[in-house]
């Protein structure tokens, strides 16, 4: 890379392009000058892969209140999300569905012409236990016209934006904020955006792990630069398997699929959530059926004696247990095409399955980070277990933790994460930025992690990136996955370190070039990879219990005596710190969670 | 199975004029997509290979490219397809058409970005929302007059696969004429005249010549041909 550097000079700076990113820009220019940065064009960001739906209590099939929303977010999140922020999650969703459809978007509709809803795991009548249609879709690319119609409001109401700039360092001095550096992915040199505000919505980071959802770019670099800049990350041992992905390519099957009915059926041609889930079956939340077909698996239970179960929504399958249940509704092959055109597609382009005649092999995916950077419900980044705000620094969407998925996300709250904390956080920063000084950039800014790029670039040890990005993927899959235990969760720790020097001492690249050098910028991905890794297994080793979407072998029980609490893990030189934080309990107490 | 693949290159920092690189891959699993084959090139072979890419499964719209002369996304073109029985296979990979190399199968997008810009393409309505606070009404007839436009993904498969925007790049293409379709289709939306007036123009929808390309490349399936007639009758008649 170019030693030059260029400054640029802004209110507020965006990094990120998905669903938060784009929020946050739209309210936040309103009022001052933005610059949204995103390492891709912002159509390519990941919201737009989002499938089945928006949870909102519109209520236009059925009854529904949003504080039912909030329950089933509480009970979802295994009574670890805080609960004043669930609740300004499921009362807001309700106005920003609306406005989204205000923006165009094209929503599926009701034969009223209302916002059509679906079925979605764990979204329930509080009174009769029964699933309720609450997920607001548009066909089963919900995140792609999202995605869509937020980038058009942003070109309308003309938001700068710098497209292929790959943001690599928060200029932090003491406890104020000062912009961030990035590298010009068409060019390679470096650019300083000084601000008086900073947000992240970058997105998680599931390419930690070898099958999963998540797309190439999803490398946590948001989350990692914080951590870095002395941003504890908040628990970070919650990380969502979702479990219906395609077999051995992890690529997403919508929940949506069981919403209109499908089932999952073992080796033997068993309904197996029967067991787990007796009430909502295969509608019950996604760590709980994550779990399940890993038993399931466990027990000699696969197809064909393989790690996979079948997803089965062949209206043959899906109208028998309709009629079992005693349902008058009843699926057609013509419904399957329209409601799930994207994931007939996808299993008939990735498997040769035809989902209207055959099952699909599905098994747990990597998907979703539930913890991440630590912010109040305005988006602003905390520093400690006292609340402590760092001015002018923001995050939202899946990178931040509110924390409103506690400890188990919910289908569809992740879109709703997006618009509903990417609005407070754009209207708090337009705020912000209205008193806030623009404080003078450090000299030098960008010197640090221009020093960093030059080791990587000049490194001679013979590691590639690729190399070490699959050993850390193959330890995070064996050994931090959807079932821990102290000695697993040990070897991760151990392999992790020695990635991590490997990385810090060995690491080469072939491409000594400036214009687009994707293979330096892979390589300094992994670094934030790796990070973010130790940082979830160190985080995981040390709760001694199971909750959510950490589920320890050998603690398999709740423990609410001691461990109804935040993990916060901060770094400080190669080391890492925990320390705990209190989880806002409000109208619900914690109790037994039985689907 | 066995894979030939053979990929445009071009690195302006090394050399001025384009080459092609020659990869023989055995092992090959005829489920691999062509990303997974420029994927291995990449990781095991020679990392100064560039590309765009990012989600894997045919959602997020990188990686169009040109495939054996045809263009599709890397990640959605298996090997199996191009194989078609065989037990080996020879890959052509070229960037798409149209808009300039900047460094191997990277391509600017910034005229196909401009193109797209230039049809407003958002949702435009000025009247007040709904007195009680509620979303817009829309038929579900209504709102399935434009459904197939809005599964586009800007990929530009469809404009880098058309001859017209081959021979003048003013033309706005395929791409830019589907979003306007996606908007002057929609009951809600009252920019109606607004956007015929620019896909009206001289490098309008007029620069079609139905030669389907854009159809074939689709990787979204959307009948893109027959969005652009449904401009074109638009524009004759002056009615949705």
């Amino acid at each position: 890379m170019s030693t030059k550097t260029h400054t640029h000079t802004f209110d507020a700076i965006i990094v990120g392009a998905g669903g938060a990113g784009l929020m946050a820009a739209l309210y936040a220019s309103r009022e001052a000058n933005v610059a949204v940065i995103s390492k891709l064009y912002p159509t390519r960001s990941h919201t737009g892969a989002a499938q089945g739906g928006i949870g909102a209590a519109l209520g236009n099939l059925e009854e529904d209140r949003w504080e039912w929303h909030a329950y089933d977010t509480v009970k979802g999140s295994d009574y670890l999300a805080d609960q004043d922020a669930v609740d300004v999650l499921c009362r807001e969703a309700v106005d920003t569905v609306i406005e989204l459809e205000h923006m165009g978007l094209p929503f599926d509709r009701t034969p009223e012409g209302k916002i059509s809803q679906r079925r979605f795991g764990g979204h329930t009548n509080n009174e009769t236990k029964k699933p309720v249609m609450r997920a607001c879709h548009a066909a089963d690319r919900t995140g792609h016209m999202i995605l869509q119609t937020l980038y058009q409001q942003c070109i309308k109401n003309k938001v700068n934006f710098f497209d292929e700039y790959h943001v690599v360092d928060l200029i932090r001095v003491d406890n104020t904020v000062r912009g961030v550096v990035a590298v010009c992915l068409a060019t390679g040199e470096f650019h300083v955006f000084h601000g008086k505000a900073v947000m992240f919505a970058t997105g998680g980071w599931g390419r930690c792990w070898d099958v999963t959802s998540n797309a190439h770019s999803l490398t946590g670099d948001g989350a990692a630069i914080c951590l870095r800049r002395g941003v504890p990350m908040e628990d970070m041992e919650f990380f969502q398997f979702h479990p219906t992905g395609i077999f051995k390519l992890g690529i997403l099957i919508t929940e949506g699929v069981r919403g209109e009915g499908g089932v999952l059926i073992n080796g033997k041609g068993e309904r197996f959530m029967e067991k787990y889930a007796p009430t909502i079956k295969d509608l019950a939340s996604r760590d709980v059926i994550s779990r399940a077909i890993y038993l399931e698996i466990q027990a000699g239970n696969g197809v064909n004696g393989q790690n996979y179960v079948h997803l089965d929504v062949t209206p043959e399958t899906v109208n028998k247990y309709f009629a079992e249940a005693g349902e008058t509704r009843r699926l057609t092959a013509e419904m399957i095409e329209q409601k799930l055109p994207d994931i007939a597609d996808f299993t008939r382009t990735y498997l040769g399955v035809d989902p209207v005649k055959e099952p699909m092999p599905i098994q747990p995916t990597a998907h979703y980070a539930m913890g991440g950077i630590p912010t109040d419900v305005d988006g602003r980044v905390i520093l400690d277990a006292a609340n402590t705000v760092l001015d002018g620094l923001y995050a939202a969407g899946e990178t931040a933790c509110v924390s409103v998925h506690g400890a188990n996300r919910l289908g569809t709250n992740s879109l709703v994460d997006l618009v509903v904390f990417g609005r407070r956080a754009g209207v708090h920063m337009a705020q912000y930025c209205r008193q806030a000084d623009l404080l003078p950039l450090p000299d030098n800014a960008a010197a640090e992690v221009m020093a960093e790029f030059e080791r990587i670039r000049q490194g001679q040890g013979g590691a590639k990136a690729a190399a070490l990005r699959t050993r850390m993927q193959k330890t995070m899959t064996d050994n931090v996955g959807v079932f821990r235990t102290a000695d697993l969760l040990q070897q991760a720790m151990d392999d992790l370190r020695e990635l991590r020097q490997e990385f810090v001492n060995n690491i080469q690249i072939d491409d000594n070039g400036r214009q687009f050098n994707t293979d330096l910028l892979e390589a300094w991905e992994l670094g934030c990879l790796l990070e973010l890794a130790e940082v979830t297994a160190i985080s995981a080793a040390a709760r001694e219990e199971s909750r959510g979407g950490h589920a320890r072998d050998d603690f398999p029980q709740r423990d609410d005596e001691q461990w109804l609490t935040h993990t916060l893990c901060h770094k400080a030189g190669d080391q890492y710190r925990l320390d705990y934080k209190p989880v806002v309990i409000g109208r619900y107490q914690p109790q037994e969670r039985v689907y | 199975m066995q894979v030939q693949l053979r990929v445009r290159r071009f690195n302006p920092e090394k050399q001025p004029k384009p080459w092609w690189g020659d990869y023989s891959l055995d092992n090959v699993s005829p489920n691999d997509s062509v990303l997974d084959l420029l994927h291995r090139v990449k990781w095991t072979i020679d990392g100064t290979l560039s590309l765009r890419r990012s989600c894997a499964h045919g959602v997020c719209g990188s990686d169009a490219m040109r495939i054996n002369g045809v263009n599709a996304l890397a990640c959605k073109m298996l090997v199996a397809r191009l194989a078609d029985g065989r037990d080996s296979v020879k890959v052509q990979v070229e960037p798409i058409l149209g808009l300039r190399v900047l460094k191997d199968l990277i391509v600017d997008m910034e005229p196909f970005f401009d193109h797209f810009r230039s049809v407003l393409p958002y949702f435009i309505n000025n009247q007040p929302a709904p007195a009680n606070g509620r979303e817009r009404l829309q038929s579900p007839e209504d709102r399935a007059r434009f459904d197939d436009t809005t599964k586009c993904i800007l990929c530009a498969a469809c404009t880098t696969s058309c001859p017209s925007f081959w021979a003048n790049d003013r033309y706005v293409g395929p791409a830019a004429i589907v979003q306007a379709h996606r908007f002057i289709f929609d009951s809600r939306d009252e920019g109606f005249q607004e956007r015929l007036d620019v896909v009206g123009d001289t490098f309008g929808v007029w620069r079609c010549r139905t030669i389907f390309n854009c159809t074939n490349a689709c990787p979204r399936e959307i009948e893109v041909t027959k969005a652009i007639a449904e401009v074109k009758m638009a524009l004759t008649s002056g009615q949705v």
